[in-house]
């Protein structure tokens, strides 16, 4: 499966070689677990197993919670707390399947950064990185979704605003709505369909995982300094990588268990800390809440979306051109979805030819106020709607389009890299020093 | 290494920011309850204390429809024995049973009746529908250290009532430092000496709002002791679990790592 060459699979009794000849699972099992791994992958590489386990945690707990609730809005509510009160051990199921939401975002915004610094996006992972993407979307969608189910109040509200947004698009919004809603307002219909949604599309994000696994076992793992590889010979290539299992398995299983502290931490000592209050109270048509404010995983975004208001000379002009048909509303989903969009056409937008970021001297400064910029929209989504909240977000929104749309096509251009290692072997040796059997190796040069 | 911590420690804290900032002009006292804290538990006999105001009191107005009369008799909450909860629930309160077609006593096997007479909103989930501390500036870090205050929030609600009243379309309104807005048409529903504690306790409206905002904590989260508990041993466990991993991974690591030279 790897493009690195390295030992297959070899059955050795009849029993395997006869499964091997009819059905070759084992070695695919051995190929995808003994993948050649860069050794110099540092500890940001460990979230595509808290993601893993995300994944399991969430659909092993909202299975078993299905079997106790009931999507209806009259019965919703109660059916939440039935878990809570009267289901042995429901009160941990669900405030794991809660707060599992929250580590699944914080695992895929590093997993994204992460990317992001060390041009993982880059020749040859492109399809990796927009695979990656469509995960964060249905991720995003699941969440969403999921947050209507309890049928609180910020459930029902939240569900009210962001249905609302596709009612701003141009001409077909309304029947465009109404046809997500299953009627004129969030009812029954809507609740019913979220909720089949939500058990539907974390199978979807499963497959597009094992699509994203294979997309990047072929083409091998980005690492820390962005050099590819040796592919020469099998020799060559150990020297830059080691098997998956156990060296990357057992790290980052360790990481797992460290990230399960605070996590299971968190559950147990402070499990609403994340939600919102009012969500516990039960969701009525009837009454506003004060602030209505997505989770925290969609302030970012959301703090994207508000930004555009009828004042900002780019939506008058967007207005003016297209004669009134881009509307602030529209034009704020159009800036949401795009905030995703340009992140997810950025394999094109980087024009550097160098991979990793810790060899740009320019990008890195760019890179980290991306980073201070993403926090900044995201408290600034928690905001009300109102100076100078709406200004920062306006800068805020700005600069994330910039950086995708102006900052890295133009850096590629100027910018002078540092000298990169020639391999992977030279970085790991630079931190960690020559193996104890490097003697060995007449290609190294002599120990001290 | 440490800038890709500082990510994930700020990536970690990010979700403090999800908390609108509150009404500033609510006041809200950081009353010191036992249950506080990944240590904290109830006060069995605060507990009790706060279900004789809820029922002597609260209960005329406010239902608690979620809360199951057989969770009285849990151990880590209100304790009562199984006779007392029977009689309890017989000696307060009457439900509609559908198959008689008429009201009954209650059994341990009701829920506490819903109260729809006048409007006044459900308990049952009261204590975690409110939250205490907002801030500063909207990150919500009173919060991690203070609790989300929904207790609090009751607490400071039955001692904000400043005397002061006015009428709006028909209706009294009561001035309350704690309550969004400033006025709320619930009249002031405590008074010193309404009720008379067992255990000798002084009924001022300051001890008795407390009680009854525990009992009120209890009853949005009566699984909180376990729920903590399970906390413990998990926290416990998996840093058991990391330390061996840890050394684990030293180990099979030290071959491919060799020694530094420089």
């Amino acid at each position: 499966m790897s493009g690195i060459p390295h030992d297959h699979y070899e059955p050795k009794t009849r029993g395997e070689k006869w499964l091997h000849s009819r059905l070759p699972i084992v070695g695919l099992l051995y190929d995808t677990i003994m993948i050649p791994t860069p050794k110099n992958l540092n500890w940001m590489w460990i979230w595509g197993i808290i993601l893993t386990f995300c994944l399991a945690l969430q659909i092993v707990t909202g299975i078993v919670l299905v079997m106790h609730y009931t999507p209806h809005v009259d019965m919703a509510f109660a059916s939440v707390e039935h878990i809570m009160r009267n289901v042995n051990g429901g009160y941990m199921l669900r405030y794991l399947h809660m707060n599992g939401a929250s580590l699944f975002f914080i695992a895929v915004y590093a997993h994204i950064f992460r990317g992001l610094y060390y041009g993982s996006y880059k020749a040859p992972r492109e399809i990796t990185w927009i695979i990656g993407m469509l995960i964060f979307l249905a991720m995003m969608g699941t969440g969403f979704m999921g947050y209507v189910l309890p049928w609180g109040q910020m459930s029902f509200w939240g569900a009210t605003v962001i249905t609302g947004l596709f009612g701003a698009i141009p001409f077909i919004g309304d029947s465009i709505q109404t046809w997500l809603l299953g009627g004129p307002a969030v009812d029954n219909a809507t609740l019913n369909r979220f909720f089949s949604l939500h058990y539907l599309l974390p199978f979807v994000i499963v497959g597009l995982v094992a699509v994203h696994i294979w997309a990047f076992h072929t083409t091998g793992n980005n690492n820390p300094t962005g050099v590819e590889v040796r592919r020469g010979s099998k020799a060559e290539a150990e020297k830059d990588t080691v098997p998956f299992w156990p060296y990357f398995v057992i790290k980052d299983l360790f990481a797992l268990a460290v990230i399960l502290v605070v996590f299971w931490a968190i559950v147990g000592f402070m499990p609403n800390y994340l939600g919102h209050p009012d969500n516990y109270i039960e969701a009525n048509p009837l009454v506003t809440p004060a602030h209505i404010v997505p989770e925290w995983y969609f302030l970012p975004f959301y703090a994207i979306l508000r930004a555009f208001t009828s004042e900002v000379w780019v939506v008058q002009i967007a207005s003016f051109i297209t004669g009134g048909i881009i509307d602030a509303k529209f034009f704020g989903v159009l800036a949401m979805f795009g905030a995703i969009a340009v992140m997810a056409i950025v394999p094109w937008l980087d024009t550097s030819s160098v991979r990793s970021g810790r060899y740009r001297p320019m990008f890195k400064w760019w890179f980290w106020l991306l980073v201070i910029d993403f926090f900044a929209l995201m408290w600034l989504g928690a905001m009300p709607a109102e100076e100078p909240y709406a200004t920062f977000s306006l800068i805020a929104s700005a600069y994330w389009f910039a950086y995708f749309l102006v900052i890295l096509p133009i850096m590629g251009v100027i910018e002078k890299p540092d000298p990169q290692p020639a391999t992977i072997e030279e970085d790991f040796e630079a931190h960690y020093g020559k193996t104890a059997d490097a003697g060995n190796d007449a290609a190294t040069a002599p120990a001290e | 290494m440490i800038k890709q911590l500082a990510l994930s420690a700020a990536l970690a804290l990010a979700p403090v920011a999800s908390f609108a900032a509150g009404d500033e002009e609510q006041h809200i006292e950081d009353f010191a309850f036992s249950f506080e804290g990944p240590f904290g538990t109830y006060d069995q006999q605060q507990l009790q204390r706060g279900l004789q105001i809820y029922t002597e009191v609260c209960a005329a107005c406010h239902g608690m429809r979620y809360v199951p009369l057989r969770t009285l008799a849990d151990k880590d909450g209100v304790g009562l024995s199984d006779v007392a909860v029977r009689a309890y629930a017989a000696l307060n309160f009457e439900v509609f049973d559908p198959e008689l077609d008429d009201f009954r006593p209650a059994k341990p096997t009701d829920h506490f009746p819903a109260n729809d007479a006048v409007g006044a909103p459900d308990l049952s989930l009261m204590a975690k529908a409110r939250a205490g501390f907002h801030g500063p500036y909207g990150l919500g870090l009173n919060q991690l250290f203070k609790g989300m205050g929904g207790a609090e929030y009751i607490a400071s609600l039955l001692n904000g009532y400043t005397g002061e009243e006015k009428e709006e379309a028909g209706t009294i309104l009561y001035e309350n430092t704690a309550f969004a807005g400033g006025w709320i048409s619930m009249a002031p529903p405590l008074s010193d000496d309404l009720v008379e504690f067992a255990d000798g306790r002084a009924s001022t409206v300051r001890n008795m709002s407390e009680d009854v905002s525990a009992f009120l904590m209890w009853a949005a989260e009566p699984k909180m002791m376990a729920r903590k508990q399970a906390g413990f041993v998990g926290v416990l466990f998996l840093t058991l679990l990391s330390v061996l991993l840890y050394l684990t991974n030293k180990r099979i690591w030290a071959p491919i790592k060799g020694k530094k030279t420089a």
